[in-house]
């Protein structure tokens, strides 16, 4: 709420519903106050950062990275990181196949170590178009992939969540793992961009 | 006009009818049709992640004919080809 200090704006619509729902949910004893902060700092801790020290670790330990490709939800406990429920599948580009997330059903995401989705992951032109037209929309995200490439697009459209690993930039040899995950943007992550 | 091939949602629209092949075995999950109905959608059952070649979804598709597409979808969702 210290964004809004200093300016009075009425509640949106969804707003008022959040109150609204909220004070019912605590006033009925179903959830408290505590839980609902706590809830929040989680979600606010989750960034494209985890993503990135996932990514580092893979490219700098290779036994990690084939546990990772085995079982990504495993393997990202070894950092700590825990993923509940859902399983994450780490796929990995090479010189031959280059990968890229989508949900054409709503915006499934692998928030837990990427935190909240940008808007443009939830329109309904990028979740029509990644399967339809991958090449002319990673084209708008400026990543021209050469006809010898295989492009391989994920639709996650139930329980796995997915994480592209990607190439290792040339010119990295001997880097630390923090200045190699400083490298690993989000847009990499998701197979829109390269790490730059 | 034709009527939209039977189907669970989400067996995503623009997949069915389509062949491809499994390209593994996710595990187990609950069953989302149970789910809605607000039950436990126990037992699980099996999740697949189905492997299908772009020109075989879009005739008209442009870009590579290695291209694939790839999504999850609950045995009992799938026929044999």
């Amino acid at each position: 709420m210290k964004d809004d200090q200093g300016k009075y704006q009425p509640l949106s619509y969804f707003q008022l519903m959040e109150v609204t729902l909220r004070e019912l949910l605590v006033e009925k004893g179903i959830i408290t106050e505590e839980q609902v902060d706590r809830e929040v700092e989680e979600m606010r801790e989750r960034t494209p950062e985890r993503g990135a020290q996932v990514v580092a670790r893979a490219w700098v330990d290779a036994g990690f990275k084939d546990r990772l490709l085995l079982n990504g939800t495993k393997a990202c406990e070894e950092l700590g990181l825990e993923i509940p429920a859902l399983k994450l599948v780490v796929v990995e580009n090479t010189p031959q196949v280059h990968n890229a997330i989508v949900c054409t059903l709503c915006s499934c995401y692998p928030r837990v170590l990427l935190g909240i989705p940008p808007d443009w992951y939830k329109s309904r032109n990028y979740r029509s178009r990644m399967v339809r037209e991958p090449r002319i929309v990673l084209e708008e995200f400026g990543l021209k992939i050469p006809g010898h490439v295989t492009i391989r697009v994920h639709d996650s459209t139930a329980d796995m969540r997915y994480l592209v690993l990607p190439m290792r930039p040339a010119g990295t040899e001997g880097w630390s793992e923090e200045r190699l995950a400083a490298l690993v943007n989000r847009d990499s992550m998701i197979g829109v961009a390269l790490p730059k | 006009m034709k009527a939209y091939p039977l189907g669970h949602v989400r067996t995503p629209y623009y997949i069915r009818g389509c062949v491809g092949e499994v390209e593994r075995i996710c595990g187990a999950f609950a069953n989302p049709e149970e789910l809605a109905q607000m039950r436990s959608g126990l037992p699980p059952l099996p999740l697949y992640r189905v492997r299908f070649r772009q020109k075989d979804v879009w005739p008209d598709y442009r870009g590579g004919d290695a291209d694939v597409v790839e999504v999850e979808i609950f045995e009992h969702w799938l026929d044999r080809a």
